[in-house]
């Protein structure tokens, strides 16, 4: 076994196993954090299969952002996982014949006979220098530019969207605005008064401070 | 230039193991250095520091207290360390491990001068940019393991600002990529060919001063160490860790002021390359090995990080998000925009 396939081995091992974890741990934490290392070894396995630009976007966008905000959201919402639970043994019929059809259906597009070694030879490994992010760059930028484009469109929408959909204009609540916050002068808050810096003694109040 | 070198004594292996042994060889090369000046970097910072507030900073331990960092590295190791009962213990200990991981694989693409990288891999940005985006995980999960209100407060907010931040920085090397259309660290320096005003500084210098700040607030660094923020939420995300766990934290954060450091030298001031190329100056000082000048920039970055800490007040946490959010990003998004025109009319020095 070369090094190659025994990191081969190591990364799809530990990407499925976690995978199984996702959904048979208890505490969704921890399941949060099963579901990262999946994402991880599955970018490590991409690496290993020259795909660099999609194994390091995988981590960047999943790791890095997505799994960051599902993280907050599980670790402030006090879930109660026993409701959750209940009728496991009732529903548990209906999701294995989902579970079935579904192996069936990626068997049968994505099976052997579609896919294997004889569909799809090995392809010749990329020299050394070959440029993933550049060919890829290339093509989304000329052959695909639409269809970026418009993806592009798509997500942007959606972010508007979201914004106005959760944003809700609150009555009475007290903000800060930076802007005059910083903008300020001293003119504005300060005034100096211009007080004598020492007075007159007079006479009584000079008897007063004499040791007796 | 590790293989040439080491490759004749290892013939005997396999050729995989050869890879094993010279890259392991490699990685220590790089992080055993790494880490002795993460602890002269914290007797640097209190000797600066002390300095700028007309102090004298430790001079006990050693000659001129140059053993200090050593005294306090056995002192944290000695110490014990506490569990916080509620705590989730695994992940509790896994966080600093894994702070420490994400400040120390980067250094695996940093070029330190010409071919001597450890992985001279093309997407080396995006790897830098994954690294660090990973980096979050650990702050989040200490402040939550510890099963604290303080820590939880500090991790999250800490989290919030990381991620923030992030977004600014990959714009900053958005800017970067464009001019010097290559992933590969090394290939990104050797563009900046030319002397002191060629280096990427000076035609991406909001990107510049964006990304620096950036990294600034990324290492949890005074103005922006609000993950602390002692004066409100104790010490934030690491309240609960004692001893070596701490010190791990504190291991992580000086390695990654460094790397911050090294990635902007990288990047903007010609990492390797001497300043004065194209000068008459050039002959004068063509027997400093690259490796000396790297490091020349690293050091004054982090005299800047120092200088910060002594200089500024801390931010407040509004106006942290503010900077990121509302100024840094459309700075950046705006000179994205710039350069994509000067590249289109083929003005230089963006489109080179």
């Amino acid at each position: 076994m070369t090094l190659y396939q025994f990191l081969f081995y190591v990364f799809a091992s530990s990407a499925v196993l976690s995978a199984i974890r996702v959904i048979s741990v208890k505490n969704p934490v921890h399941a949060a954090l099963f579901l990262v290392l999946t994402f991880f070894s599955t970018a490590l396995v991409w690496i290993l299969m020259e795909a660099e630009f999609l194994g390091i976007v995988l981590l960047l966008v999943y790791v890095g952002a997505v799994m960051v905000l599902f993280l907050f959201v599980v670790m402030m919402l006090d879930i109660n996982l026993a409701p959750l639970r209940e009728g496991f043994v009732r529903n548990l019929p209906v999701g294995v014949f989902v579970a079935l059809v579904m192996v069936i259906e990626l068997g049968l597009v994505v099976g052997a006979h579609s896919f294997g070694l004889s569909a799809y030879p090995a392809p010749t490994p990329a020299p050394a220098d070959a440029a993933n992010t550049l060919a890829l760059g290339s093509v989304l930028y000329t052959d695909f530019v639409y269809p970026f484009e418009i993806a592009a469109f798509i997500l942007l929408v959606s972010i508007v969207a979201a914004i106005v959909l959760a944003h809700r204009k609150r009555e009475g609540v007290l903000y800060q605005n930076i802007d005059a916050q910083v903008r300020v002068r001293r003119a504005d808050r300060l005034r100096i008064v211009s007080m004598p810096a020492s007075k007159p003694v007079t006479a009584a109040e000079e008897s007063e401070g004499k040791p007796s | 230039m590790l293989t040439q070198f080491l490759s004749p004594w290892l013939s005997w292996l396999p050729t995989d193991w050869q890879y094993l042994v010279i890259t392991t060889l490699g990685v220590l090369i790089i992080l055993l250095p790494v880490v002795i000046s993460v602890a002269y970097l914290t007797y640097f910072e209190r000797k600066v520091i002390g300095y700028m507030q007309v102090r004298i900073g430790p001079n006990r331990v050693g000659p001129l207290g140059l053993l200090q960092p050593f005294a306090d590295v056995f002192k944290l190791l000695f110490k014990e360390i506490i569990t916080p009962k509620l705590a989730n213990s695994f992940i509790f200990y896994l966080a600093p491990v894994l702070i420490l991981v994400a400040s120390f694989v980067a250094w695996a693409v940093i070029p330190f001068d010409k071919g001597w990288v450890l992985a001279n891999v093309n997407a080396g940005l995006l790897y830098v940019l994954a690294i660090g985006a990973a980096g979050v995980y650990g702050v989040i999960l200490a402040g939550w393991a510890s099963n604290s209100k303080y820590a939880l407060l500090g991790g999250m907010r800490s989290a919030a600002h990381k991620v923030a931040y992030e977004l600014a920085m990959g714009f900053a090397l958005v800017g970067v990529l464009m001019v010097a259309k290559s992933l590969n660290l090394s290939q990104i320096v050797e563009n900046q060919a030319g002397g002191l005003f060629h280096w990427y500084w000076l035609p991406l210098l909001p990107m510049f001063v964006v990304y620096f700040v950036s990294g600034v607030a990324e290492t949890n660094r005074a103005p922006f160490d609000i993950s602390e923020g002692e004066s409100e939420i104790v010490a934030g995300f690491h309240v609960e860790y004692s001893g070596i766990t701490f010190a791990l934290f504190m291991l992580a954060e000086y390695a990654s002021m460094i790397l911050i450091s090294a990635l902007t030298a990288i990047l903007f001031l010609g990492g390797w390359l001497s300043p004065f190329e194209g000068t008459f100056l050039h002959a004068a000082f063509a027997w400093v090995p690259g490796i000396v000048w790297f490091f020349i920039k690293i050091a004054v970055l982090l005299f800047l990080f120092l200088w910060f800490r002594a200089t500024f007040p801390r931010y407040r946490y509004d106006q942290i998000m503010r900077l990121g959010w509302k100024i840094f990003i459309p700075v950046t998004i705006l000179w994205i925009f710039v350069e994509g025109v000067m590249v289109y009319f083929r003005v230089g020095p963006w489109f080179a």
